[in-house]
This record gives structure tokens, C-alpha cells and sequence, in this order.
């Protein structure tokens, strides 16, 4: 039976894709970005996790290892949901192309019983890994973070350009895409890098929105309670103005745009 | 709103809510008078409702513009001495207490001693009750295993059908002719009794035309003086529209207003029935006088709107009549659960919704009072605009309207037997309860606490509050070998205390229907008029007897405690958690934990949990269902708990789910507060694995924070989650769109607010995920976001 490793399921997810969707986080990440929000979906493996309670912060793990027939299950539960609200089930993480056969799996059991599914990635993982999965899969959430190759390796620990050749690929795949964008202020939000994001977005032909993901600082209390550096602490929320600037750059290129997703 | 209507509603939420003696001393002095003295007891009942209405002080404000108060003023509450006599103590105690006060005059005080108690002391129905039922109803009701709703206030339950909209009370009158013709009494033993009923609902019927004959005499003398040359042609008018109803079937949108602001007024006085009463279908019955008065050219939507508005602030002017004691503690609030129902389908079974339901969508939402309650019935007929606009008015944060499934109603009023048009003229009154509206008494008898039976159960049928054998010796829980064998001792504590409630329910109909009929209710409820008989009585149509269960979540989550920790892991043995639970968790705050976070609960779609909850409500509905009561009907279950969840949680020491003594049960069908970790679309497949349609009403309760609903897309999505509750059969749907405070209280007590959904920046989490600084950030948003 094909496992894999999550941490979390996430139901009446609201902002990963249309409709009403479960979202799975896949753990484990091959990226290291400055900004994660979400560090306990870096480690491949369960690790301990402190969280509250009204007796106080307690000891805890974070990471279950689930069998995909186990998953599917979870997934088909709200199966009535999607179908009210052309929803689905949102693969996330983490990065999920970085657990190749547990996801196929998966996808084929929710292709089976058709349930709308989306892959939210960076899009890094080999070519021989994302080409099976891409006829699986009905949406690709891309997070499309720097596009200057120095700049990328500097901030998420990889190069960008198999993310980049990749976003290429699922274009020609004809799989509809949403390109997210993380806004970290001086880091992704800088004119030159938006200016790179757009043109690069004409050339796809699958593009059908931008979500714009303003950095938030909600991860900076789960790396302390994870026992880890929090390397957030130095960034700050982007100024609403620009965010709404940047928006208006996207939207005048012709795309739709949200905030958040 | 315009100037007139923001005074109306500033002068309504300004006003204390007082103690009026003025309806007790009128009906004291009526049977002081011996006027009645040989009357039968209906007629008797009618001669007072005719001598209040033609003696009652009438009252009409400034800028009114529909008239009738049932005090001699806005929020003067009448009493009801021939129900329920308040002793001095329980005047100090209503003027004095924190919640839901009413201020007592000294003269009040005075004509009470003197005049109210001495000459009700010992006959009002209160006492009578007391008097016939037995020990065990009364040692149960002590301990808090159910309460009774027929103990301060008449039965009620019922909301207005359309008839007062065709028919005046002078036709009514021809029908009663009719009616006494058409008597037996060659064959029909029962023909004397139905010609005094009969004879009791046309003397009802002139009392109110009596008291609007009043009104329109007022407005007369006040148009004679009115300086104000518009006001006074209002006032002419409504002294016509007073004249003419509701004595003669209404012609307009006015004139439809006032006759069921009359009747209402005549329901509320002549008894102090459970919901007050209930325009019921108001969208519905309105539409056809709206529809012509627009096209004849005699009203404007702005003022329909307006007379909308004016017929709202009437009803907020009428707190429920001030309870004590249990009653009190069941429903401890002003409100007196007069459900305006909008929306849903009609007879025909097409779609419902017309311009008038978005009207008065936007008086719910522009009035924003705590009464009338409002909700909109949603059938899968309806289009989306209706339900998007009903949640943008929830969005606003005040809890109404709340959500109803037509569908599922109209299947459960079928179920019960109704044809399929009168159900789709039914809806749902009170809380949630389904019913055939102008055709259907169905009587809420009472909550029943199931919690308290497992205690009862793991103490061998003793309450350990007072070391009484209350309940039925069922076995010592260390002997039972498997949990089947607790479920069952359960069941059989739970099949006793029905049995119990439904003996005390058929004593307490039998005194109702024999020592306080209601004629003027009779007389617009079908059949009554044709059958002779009393609304309470067995007149009506179709009559149903509910017991409300409370604390399906708190029961389930501690039977699922047992069954997984005791039974399947074996991680405690019976005995060891009993000791925990007599120690109320002190010292075993570890273990406590693992029952809190590491015990399947229900509202996750988790079945393990979700299953022994689909036996408790099946072992409930098999005590209860089809239980015959002494008016042609029989009982059905609804589960709701109006305040109640909080006294029967104040009876119960701790219980297996790691709930502490003392503390609120769940609430209605959702989960235990704080227990739902899976986000909404769990909750609602839990709650949907109830067979919804064998109930008449089921209480689901859910929190939002506005952010959610910022966006239409969170509003779309929220309408698609209804949607689907509702394909899966769910009842009734409630969000609360917290504030600030509540969100303080979750800061502080995660536990408790575990389902608290936040928008937070770009996605929406569980508040107690939180940072506390992002905790912080949010509680500053939603105040701002609030003003």
C-alpha cells in the first residue's frame, strides 16, 4: 500500500482553488524560502511540535504518515461539497511533487471518482516526476516567487530554472494554471522582479489568474514552537498601497487578480 | 429608515421593560364581578378577554402608524395571574435580578397583595398542576431531568395561517352560526359542549372588534386636535382602517397589517401562550394586497416599507411576560420567539419568493431588533439571490435570520401526517419548530435532559447531587462487560423519565383543555370553529405534543469517552473514571487531556463517534415517537434547547468527555462547544447523519467571524455549504458572525472556542491557532471593523 507523510487536512479550504475544497498538506519541501509560513511542511518527517491549550503550551508531534486508500477516504467525505460548489481536493504543502508515488496514487483514486483536484506547487521537482501527474490533475496553483536566478537560489535555497521550464511545461500541457505570487517586501515585490513575473506569464497559455499572497507573519510562532530559527521575524507586511499597485499592474495586463487566493 | 420610523425604534429600544398590573386587576375585577358566575368555562374565558379589550387603556404613540399595545404602554408586560400567580418575592426578584429584569411599581406591588394573590391564591393553573401530578414527575423535574413549559405560560406554539387575510371576524361570526346549526343533539353527546365553545369564540371575536372600535374612536378625537395636516389625514385613515378591521376581511397592505397586529394583541391578552403568536408566511399573506395597492396606485414600496418597519417596532415593544424559577432558567431571554418565516414555496409547491420576501429582507436587516425573530425558509426551488441575501444580512453580525430548509420541512410535516399543501403552508416557529401554520397546535411540553441520564446511569439510577435513588436501579457500571450493556442501561433510564414526562403531559393537557380554553385563538386556528372544540382542546387541525432533547453532543462525546477509553483501548477502567469524575477531574488533568484531545468527538465526520450519537437519537426517538396525548395526536421529538442547555449542564457533575461539573451541555445538534476541529462542512455531515425528517425541528448552531464573509465569494461559498446541509436533509442552519468580546473569551479559554473560524490574511484559520499577536491583530480588526 503506497503512504505518504502529511500534516495536515484541511476542510472547507476557501482560497486554494474554486469552490469549496479540501486542502491536504503534503510534509516535506525541498525548498527553504525565507519567508515559509509554513516550516512544520519542511522536515519529511513527523517532528515535535509544541501547541495550546487552556492547560497551557504542551508537547505534541506534527506529521502522520496516512495510507493513500486512508486519505482518499478523508478526501470523498465532503465529495457533496464540491459537487455544490464545483469545488475539490487541493494537494499543498510542503511540496507534494516531492512524494511522487503516494500523490499519483491518490490523484488516481480522486480522478476515479471524479473529484476536481489541484496541485498547489513551487515547481520544483524532475520533469520524469511532474509528467505523469499533470494529466491528474484539473488546476496547478504555481507559486511563482523570484524570477532572477541568483536572487532565488539566494532566498529559497534552489535555482529556478527547472521551476521555470516546468511552469512552461504545464502551459503546453494545456493545465490551467493560477500563478501565485508571494508578496516579501524587498525580496519579491520589487519592480524589476514584477515586471519579469508578467512577461513571463504572457507566454503561457493557461494563465487564468494571479492570486497575489501578501507576507503575513503567522509562521514566526510555529517556528519557536517547532524548536527552529525564525528567519521571518525580519520581514514586514507589505504596504496595502503597493500590494493594490502591483494588483493593478497584473490586471492591466489582462489577468484576473485576488488577494490571497 | 426614515425620521419618523428612527424615532419609533429609538422610543421602542429606550423603553424599560415594566410590570403591568392593569391586565390582572381587569380580569380580577370581571370575575369578582359574578357576571360569569353560571357561565360554562369557555364562556366564561371569553366574557374576561371581552371585559379586558373593551376596558384596557389605549394607547397610541406620536408617530405610529399601526396601533395596539397589550399594556397600557411600550414593554408594559401584563400577568397572568389564572396561569401562574408571582408571590411578592418573585416581584423582588423580577424587578431586581441582573438579566431579563422588569421594573415593579409599589402600586403594582400593592394591588398585588391586596387584590391579585388573594383572589387567584389556589386556583390558577400552576397549582392545579401541581396538585395532580405525581410524586415521581415532581422529583424528576427537581432534579432537572426535563423541565415543563405549560407550568407559567399557557401552550401555544402556533403561527397565524392566511384566513385573517380573507376573512373578518364577522365572517368567522356566520361560520360559528353555521357551525351551531349544524349540531347533533340527537346523536352527539359532545353537541352542548361544542355549542359553549362555539358560543365563547363569537363573544371572543367581539371583544377584539370592541378594542379596535376603540382604537378607531382614539384616532378620531387625536385627528381632531392634530395640528399637523398630514398627520391628521393619517389619522383619519387609520381610524377607517380600525373601523373596518378586523371586523371585515382587509382590502390593503395597511389594513392586512393591522388586522394581524390585532390579532396578535388578541392572542397575547387573552393567554400568555410559548411564542407569543406569529404572523407566520408574512411575505406570502402580504403579496397579493401589495401587488394590487402598487398597481392601483395606492402605495409606494417606500411606504410599504415604512408600514414594515412600524409593524417591526410593535413587535419589539412586547417582551415575553416575566418567568421565574426553571422556566426562567429554560428560556432566560425577552424574546418571545414570534418567527417571522420569508421565502420557501407555496401551496402549488412552486417557488415562493417574491419582491416583498427582499423587502422584507431589508427591514430585518435596516431594523436590526432583537424582535420580531426573522428567518428565511430556503428550498432547493429558490434561487441563490434569495439565500446571498439572507447571509448578508447575517453577515452583519446580529444572528438573524436564520436559515431554514423548506424541503426538509414540508417532508417532515408529511411524515407526520399533514396533507402536502398545508405542509408546504407550514414553516417553522418559535426556535426551529416545524409545524402547519393556521392548522396545527403543537404544544413544546418541556426539555429533556439526556446527560443527566448517563449520570444517573453510572450511578446506578442515584443523583449524586443529593444521593436520592431517582431513576430505576440499571446495574452497577463496574459490572457491565461491554458498552452495549451500558448503552442500555442508558435507554432504560431514558425510557423511564419519558414515560414519566409523558404521563405529567397528558394531566397537564386534560387541565388546560378543561379549566383554560382559549376561544379567541380558536377562532382563527382550523378546524376549531368546525369541530366546536378548543384550540387547546383537540380543536385544531392537527395537534402535536414535542419533548425537546438537549445535550445530543454532551451525551454522545461522553458515551464515545466510555466506549473508547473504557471498552475498546481499555486505557481506564470503569471504576477509576467514576472516581475521576467524583473528583471532577482534580488531580487528573493529564488524563482529562486525553479524553479533551485524543477521544473521537462528535461534529468531525467521524464515525466513531458520529454512530453512538445516531443511537442515542435513535433511542430517544423511539421513546418518544408516536406516543399518543390526549387531544387526537401523538408525540413527536425536535431538539433544541433555547437557553436550557445551560441549567441542565448547572445539574450534572462532570461527565466522561472531560466536561466539568456544572458547566453548559451542547447546544441543539451541534457539537460539544469547542469539540468540532474540522472546519463547518464536518459539522454539518455529522449533524446530517440525524434523520432530520423524523423530527418536527432540529437547533444547528455555527460561528463565523465577519471576515469570512467579506467578500462575495465567502458568501457563495458560505451559501454553498447551506446548500449542501440542506440536500443532506438538515433542518436549520444558525451563524453567528462573532465580535470582539467573544474573540477576548477565546484568547483566554481555547478550549471552549475551538470552531471559531477567522479570516486571516488570505485564508481563513481556526482563531486558537493563532499567534497571540496575530490574535491581538484580529480582535483590533473586528472592533474596527464593528463600528
Amino acid at each position: 500500500m503506497t503512504e505518504g507523510i502529511i500534516f495536515k487536512i484541511k476542510k472547507y479550504a476557501l482560497h486554494d482553488g474554486p469552490g469549496i475544497r479540501t486542502t491536504v498538506f503534503f510534509k516535506g519541501c525541498p525548498l527553504l524560502c525565507r519567508w515559509c509560513h509554513n516550516p512544520e511542511g519542511l522536515d519529511p518527517r513527523p517532528q515535535a511540535m509544541s501547541h495550546f491549550t487552556s492547560s497551557g503550551e504542551i508537547h505534541g508531534t506534527v506529521g502522520t504518515v496516512i495510507g493513500a486508500d486512508a486519505l482518499v477516504r478523508e478526501i470523498e467525505k465532503d465529495v457533496l461539497f464540491y459537487d455544490e460548489s464545483g469545488g475539490g481536493v487541493t494537494f499543498s504543502g510542503g511540496e507534494p511533487l516531492a512524494q511522487p508515488q503516494f500523490l499519483e496514487a491518490v490523484l488516481a483514486a480522486c480522478n476515479h471518482l471524479e473529484i476536481h483536484a489541484a496541485l498547489d506547487t513551487s515547481g520544483f521537482a524532475p520533469a520524469a516526476v511532474l509528467d505523469p501527474i499533470l494529466p491528474r490533475v484539473q488546476l496547478v496553483l504555481f507559486d511563482l516567487k523570484i524570477m532572477d536566478a541568483k536572487q532565488h537560489r539566494r532566498y529559497t535555497g534552489v535555482s529556478n530554472r527547472i521551476i521555470l521550464d516546468n511552469l512552461k511545461r504545464i502551459a503546453d500541457s494545456r493545465t490551467p494554471i493560477r500563478i501565485r505570487v508571494p508578496l516579501i517586501p524587498g525580496i519579491t515585490d520589487g519592480d524589476d522582479n514584477i515586471k519579469k513575473i508578467l512577461r513571463f506569464a504572457g507566454t503561457l497559455k493557461t494563465v487564468q489568474g494571479v492570486d497575489l499572497l501578501p507576507f503575513h507573519r503567522i509562521g514566526g510562532e510555529k517556528y519557536r514552537r517547532l524548536g527552529m530559527t525564525d528567519n521571518t521575524a525580519e520581514s514586514a507586511p507589505p504596504m496595502p498601497e503597493h500590494v493594490a499597485a502591483i494588483k493593478h499592474r497584473f490586471e492591466s495586463a489582462g489577468l484576473t487578480v485576488s488577494i490571497g487566493g | 429608515m426614515n425620521e419618523r420610523i428612527n424615532r419609533l425604534r429609538t422610543q421602542s429600544l429606550a423603553a424599560v421593560p415594566s410590570l403591568s398590573d392593569e391586565r390582572a386587576r381587569l380580569l380580577t375585577d370581571f370575575y369578582k364581578s359574578g357576571l360569569a358566575r353560571s357561565s360554562p368555562v369557555p364562556v366564561q374565558r371569553a366574557m374576561a378577554f371581552a371585559a379586558i379589550m373593551e376596558n384596557k387603556k389605549i394607547y397610541i404613540g406620536p408617530d405610529e402608524l399601526i396601533v395596539g399595545e397589550r399594556g397600557p404602554m411600550p414593554k408594559a408586560t401584563p400577568t397572568y395571574p389564572e396561569v401562574c400567580i408571582h408571590s411578592q418575592a418573585d416581584l423582588d426578584m423580577i424587578s431586581g435580578r441582573e438579566k431579563v429584569a422588569f421594573a415593579v411599581d409599589d402600586s403594582v406591588r400593592q394591588i398585588y397583595r391586596e387584590e391579585i394573590i388573594p383572589f387567584w391564591q389556589g386556583h390558577s393553573i400552576r397549582e392545579k398542576l401541581f396538585a395532580h401530578l405525581p410524586e415521581a414527575w415532581k422529583a424528576a423535574y427537581a432534579a432537572g431531568i426535563f423541565t415543563e413549559f405549560q407550568e407559567q405560560r399557557s401552550p401555544g406554539h402556533t403561527a397565524c395561517g392566511d384566513k385573517i387575510y380573507h376573512k373578518g371576524l364577522l365572517d368567522l361570526k356566520a361560520e360559528i352560526r353555521d357551525a351551531v346549526d349544524r349540531l347533533d343533539f340527537f346523536n352527539d353527546r359532545d353537541a352542548m359542549d361544542q355549542k359553549n365553545q362555539l358560543a365563547a369564540m363569537a363573544i371572543a371575536a367581539d371583544g377584539l372588534i370592541a378594542f379596535a372600535s376603540r382604537h378607531a374612536d382614539a384616532l378620531l378625537l387625536m385627528a381632531e386636535s392634530a395640528s399637523d395636516a398630514d398627520r391628521k389625514a393619517e389619522l383619519l385613515q387609520m381610524a377607517a382602517i380600525c373601523r373596518r378591521v378586523p371586523a371585515h376581511a382587509p382590502q390593503t397592505f395597511w389594513e392586512a397589517l393591522q388586522t394581524y397586529w390585532f390579532v396578535h394583541v388578541g392572542v397575547i391578552t387573552e393567554l400568555n401562550p410559548w411564542d407569543a403568536f406569529n404572523p407566520g408566511r408574512l411575505d406570502q399573506h402580504l403579496y397579493p394586497f401589495y401587488e394590487k395597492d402598487l398597481a392601483e396606485g395606492r402605495l409606494t414600496k417606500e411606504r410599504a416599507k415604512e408600514l414594515l418597519c412600524a409593524f417591526w417596532i410593535k413587535f419589539n415593544n412586547h417582551p415575553a411576560p416575566p418567568k421565574t424559577g426553571v422556566t426562567a432558567k429554560e428560556s432566560n431571554t425577552y424574546v418571545d420567539f414570534a418567527l417571522i418565516n420569508v421565502g420557501g414555496l407555496k401551496a402549488s409547491g412552486s417557488n415562493a419568493v417574491n419582491d416583498l420576501s427582499y423587502l422584507i429582507l431589508d427591514v430585518i436587516e435596516e431594523m436590526r431588533l432583537l424582535q420580531p425573530s426573522s428567518m428565511v425558509q430556503v428550498s432547493k426551488k429558490n434561487p441563490d439571490r434569495f439565500i446571498r441575501r439572507a447571509l448578508k444580512i447575517v453577515k452583519t453580525g446580529f444572528g438573524q435570520p436564520s436559515i431554514f430548509n423548506t424541503d426538509a420541512i414540508v417532508q417532515e410535516l408529511v411524515r407526520q401526517g399533514k396533507t402536502v399543501e398545508d405542509a408546504r403552508e407550514g414553516g417553522a416557529s418559535g426556535c426551529v419548530e416545524a409545524g402547519a401554520f393556521g392548522r396545527e397546535a403543537y404544544f413544546l411540553t418541556g426539555y429533556f435532559n439526556m446527560p443527566k441520564l448517563l449520570e444517573l446511569t453510572l450511578n446506578n439510577g442515584v443523583d449524586p447531587r443529593t444521593g436520592n435513588q431517582l431513576g430505576p436501579a440499571t446495574g452497577q457500571p463496574s459490572d457491565f462487560n461491554r458498552f452495549e450493556e451500558l448503552f442500555d442501561a442508558w435507554t432504560r433510564q431514558l425510557r423511564h423519565f419519558i414515560d414519566i414526562k409523558i404521563r405529567g403531559n397528558n394531566i397537564i393537557e386534560q387541565i388546560n383543555a378543561r379549566h383554560m380554553p382559549v376561544p379567541f385563538l380558536s377562532l382563527l386556528i382550523d378546524d376549531c370553529i368546525d369541530a366546536g372544540l378548543d384550540y387547546n382542546a383537540g380543536g385544531a387541525r392537527y395537534n402535536t405534543s414535542y419533548i425537546q432533547g438537549v445535550g445530543l453532543g454532551s451525551v454522545t462525546d461522553a458515551l464515545t469517552a466510555l466506549k473508547v477509553h473504557v471498552f475498546d483501548r481499555k486505557t481506564i477502567t470503569m471504576v477509576g473514571l467514576i472516581e475521576m469524575l467524583n473528583e471532577n477531574f482534580d488531580g487528573y488533568d493529564t488524563f482529562r487531556r486525553q479524553l479533551l484531545d485524543d477521544t473521537p468527538k462528535y461534529g468531525n465526520d467521524d464515525d466513531t463517534a458520529d454512530d453512538i450519537m445516531q443511537m442515542v437519537f435513535e433511542a430517544y426517538y423511539d421513546a418518544v415517537n408516536g406516543r399518543p396525548n390526549t387531544r387526537g395526536g401523538v408525540h413527536r421529538v425536535n431538539l433544541l434547547p433555547t437557553t436550557c442547555h445551560v441549567y441542565f449542564g448547572s445539574v450534572i457533575g462532570a461527565l466522561p468527555d472531560g466536561r466539568r461539573a456544572g458547566v453548559p451541555l451542547s447546544e441543539g445538534i451541534s457539537p460539544v462547544q469547542g469539540a468540532d476541529r474540522n472546519g463547518p462542512t464536518s459539522v454539518t455531515r455529522s449533524a446530517a447523519k440525524i434523520d432530520h425528517i423524523r423530527t418536527g425541528g432540529t437547533l444547528l448552531n455555527q460561528k463565523f467571524l465577519p471576515q469570512v464573509l467579506a467578500d462575495e465569494t465567502g458568501i457563495t461559498k458560505l451559501a454553498q455549504l447551506v446548500r449542501t446541509y440542506f440536500r443532506m436533509d438538515g433542518h436549520h442552519i444558525q451563524f453567528n458572525v462573532v465580535d470582539g468580546e467573544t474573540l477576548r473569551r477565546a484568547k483566554l479559554y481555547p478550549d471552549d472556542y475551538r470552531d471559531l473560524i477567522v479570516r486571516v490574511a488570505g485564508y481563513s484559520d481556526y482563531f486558537v491557532d493563532l499567534t497571540e499577536d496575530l490574535q491581538n491583530e484580529i480582535i483590533r480588526r473586528t472592533e474596527h471593523e464593528s463600528f
